[in-house]
């Protein structure tokens, strides 16, 4: 039989490069995938199980945009983003400030109940159809780099990511509103002594997060096909890189979103079988050597 | 200012339930006769979730269905009203299992059907069997139907039976379409872990077998995890490889995946022939310009040259049907669907003896029928309870506006019209 597996060992070390950065490319769109979780878990401790399906639900928002519109799906980042933005503060205000307190559990099932929702209304609005949206020559794109060529596109998500994250960090530390949310962070009752609408700034810190969720849902989207169900696959994803990460640090979400999609690629280099398994086996492995993650923020 | 306590008093309480007490007196006065003996049929689909697209066109089948069985039908001289229950798996074995049971123990069917994978079938199958109820099924290949549900060969099963093709088939047509390409005969095997995926790569009784028969040598990098975002490695491997050719069984996002990254890391191989990811026109249409010329399987197509045993309609008037009522293209699982009525209909006009379970598993076993996805004849299938319907390669190209799937490869059933020819990618 003249079947024969892919050359494992012994092949150029190209591959090996090509593999790392594939996987640190892909790292980008699951630091994406994370940096709304983390903002929301850092300000309000609260626990986003619909994240997933947030995504992909800005997924659809951006396929609606482009399609009515006919705008390339880069610039419909422009309407979608603010949408997401004021669903978040709506979100919030209605909804999950009703159910912020001392026990973590209601917010973790509401945004359970937000997540079947979310799945069965697009499902009753889009149809089960795999959608993609066309962003043109951007998908197919590629630069070469010796003998290796990366897409334009993997490039450009880790690109986003990077500003996301830069501008998100920049905001916390430099700003009036991120001083409002780090305080909020600290101590909710004393902020509000000082004169801080709690409510507000968590109204403000979904928005944002929403609006983070925007870029990552439409990125998704780009990249490739999705469907009302997904989601929640790509929920572990951003929930591993925060915690890889530690909970409520910027960049340390961006890390491990890298950590986790190189794990995969590398995996995926040694036995296909093993892309997935080698990223929750890195994500185990660090939380079993440092529970709180790589640079936690937040003392427990 | 007055006050009304309460909408309900003493009398109008009194007056209210004695006319309800009464009811069921009058009601039972007005009662046909001559009604109908009643016959169910239990239908189990996957109406929501990732699988939904198998079943998009349930509506318009069971509709049709339902009015052609409008005057009943009849078995012995006798008019049975039949009466069909659909219920949703939600794309879920577990889901599929449950509702199955309830059809069968709660709603006490007389036949369960179900189609669309081995997750939805498997489960009602498997459900039927335990409970002696009688069963068809289809769409699905017969692999893992059969061993799927640790089927063996020569003994088979009591109460189920299966009706579509085989990966034998699939291997076949592939093949065929290959054949006449005139490319570089080096395969790449794109199989993910899951059911199909793992049938497919199967050493023994999948594809690796047949392509090094055929002459050609298959790269499989190894079965990976369906919704992976990454393809870099296998992409790496086909390219070193020098593959002109690539296939496997995919969902969609992970062909898109594949695919885009594919034009990404400059690997564009000649053809590409991919299963379960390119059945649907919806999938084409959302990769764009990248969808021409991909190719795939073909079960049914309105092209089919088979009528309608019940409605004498013919493949394409099937389809275009379905494409009036709801705007949207054909798919292949419409005539699959319709088939399964058509075989549960001759099932129950050719009975013995509705009442008795064994009568009906007897009438299945014995049918001979020309429905419009080909000949149903359990008494000549591959194995115990299966039988199999054509099958042919397809390639989809732009056509006008749209794509179109053309038939490009039908050495098989050569009843089957070619519609095209096969075109290289690149």
């Amino acid at each position: 039989m003249k079947t024969f597996r892919a050359p494992i060992s012994g092949s150029n070390s190209l591959d090996w490069v090509n593999a790392i950065v594939q996987g640190t490319l892909l790292g980008g769109l699951y630091a994406l995938f994370a940096a709304g979780l983390s903002l929301i878990f850092g300000v309000m401790r609260l626990v986003n199980i619909a994240h997933g399906d947030l995504i992909v639900l800005a997924a659809y928002l951006g396929l609606t945009v482009t399609t009515i519109l006919g705008l390339h799906p880069l610039l419909a980042l422009l309407l979608v983003v603010p949408a997401m933005a004021l669903f978040g503060y709506i979100l919030q205000r209605g909804i999950l400030n009703q159910t912020l307190g001392k026990d973590i559990l209601p917010p973790l099932l509401v945004t359970f109940g937000l997540s079947v929702i979310l799945q069965n209304g697009l499902l009753e609005i889009y149809s089960a159809d795999p959608q993609k949206m066309n962003a043109g020559a951007l998908e197919t794109a590629s630069i070469p780099v010796g003998e290796l060529s990366f897409g334009v596109l993997p490039v450009l998500t880790f690109a986003i990511a990077v500003a996301v994250i830069a501008a998100l960090q920049w905001m916390f530390y430099h700003t009036a509103l991120g001083r409002a949310f780090r305080a909020t962070s600290d101590n909710q009752e004393t902020a509000q002594l000082m004169g801080l609408n709690r409510r507000h700034i968590f109204g403000l810190a979904m928005a944002l997060a929403l609006g983070v969720t925007a870029i990552a849902g439409i990125m998704l989207g780009i990249r490739t096909s999705f469907d009302p169900s997904i989601g929640g696959g790509r929920l572990v994803f951003g929930f591993e890189a925060v915690i890889i990460g530690g909970l409520g640090n910027m960049w340390g979400t961006l890390v491990g979103g890298v950590i986790l999609g190189v794990a995969q690629t590398v995996g995926a280099k040694i036995d296909p079988g093993w892309q997935l398994l080698a990223g929750h086996i890195a994500f185990l492995i660090i939380l079993a050597v440092r529970p709180n993650g790589l640079f936690p923020r937040i003392s427990e | 200012m007055t006050k009304k306590t309460s909408i309900w008093t003493r009398r109008s309480f009194v007056a209210g339930g004695t006319a309800a007490l009464a009811t069921p007196a009058i009601l039972s006065g007005t009662r046909a006769y001559a009604q109908n003996a009643v016959i169910k049929i239990g239908h189990v689909s996957p109406r929501t979730g990732p699988l939904a697209g198998f079943a998009e066109a349930d509506d318009y089948v069971l509709d049709a269905i339902a009015q052609a069985f409008s005057a009943g039908l009849e078995n012995n001289g006798k008019t049975y009203t039949v009466e069909i229950i659909s219920k949703d798996s939600q794309s879920n074995p577990n889901r599929a299992a449950e509702v199955a049971a309830d059809l069968i123990l709660g709603d006490e069917v007389d036949i369960i059907v179900a189609a669309s994978t081995p997750d939805t079938v498997n489960p009602v199958a498997d459900q039927a069997e335990i409970n002696e109820v009688p069963c068809i099924t289809t769409d699905c290949p017969w692999q893992p139907y059969f061993f799927g549900r640790n089927g063996v060969p020569g003994e088979g099963f009591q109460n189920t039976y299966h009706f579509f093709w085989g990966l034998e088939d699939v291997i076949g047509s592939f093949l065929d379409m290959w054949d006449g390409a005139g490319v570089a005969k080096t395969v790449g095997g794109l199989f993910p872990n899951d059911a199909d995926g793992n049938a497919w790569g199967d050493a023994e009784l999948g594809l690796p077998k047949p392509l090094a028969a055929a002459g050609y040598d298959l790269v499989d990098p190894g079965r990976y995890q369906p919704l992976s975002d990454d393809f870099s490695n296998q992409i790496a491997a086909f390219k070193s490889a020098g593959c002109g050719i690539v296939t496997g069984n995919m969902i969609p996002p992970d062909f898109a995946t594949f695919w885009a990254q594919s034009a990404q890391q400059g690997f564009a191989p000649k053809v590409v022939t991919i299963g379960k990811a390119l059945l649907f026109p919806s999938v084409i249409e959302a990769l764009g310009e990248r969808g021409d010329g991909l190719s795939s399987e073909v079960w049914w197509s309105p092209n089919h040259p088979f009528n309608s045993s019940l409605t004498g309609a013919s493949s394409k008037e099937l389809a275009d049907g379905y494409t009036a009522a709801t705007g949207r293209p054909w798919t292949q699982p419409i005539g699959f669907k319709h088939a399964l009525f058509e075989v549960v209909a001759d099932v129950i006009k050719r009975a013995e003896d509705l009442d008795d379970r064994a009568a009906i598993v007897a009438a299945i076993a014995a049918t001979n029928l020309d429905t419009i996805t080909g000949t149903v004849d359990w008494s000549n299938g591959p194995i115990n309870n299966v039988t199999k319907t054509p099958l042919v390669a397809g390639q989809w190209q732009r056509d006008g506006d749209a794509m179109d799937l053309k038939i490009v490869a039908n050495s098989s059933a050569p009843n089957i019209p070619l519609t095209g020819e096969l075109k290289l990618l690149s």
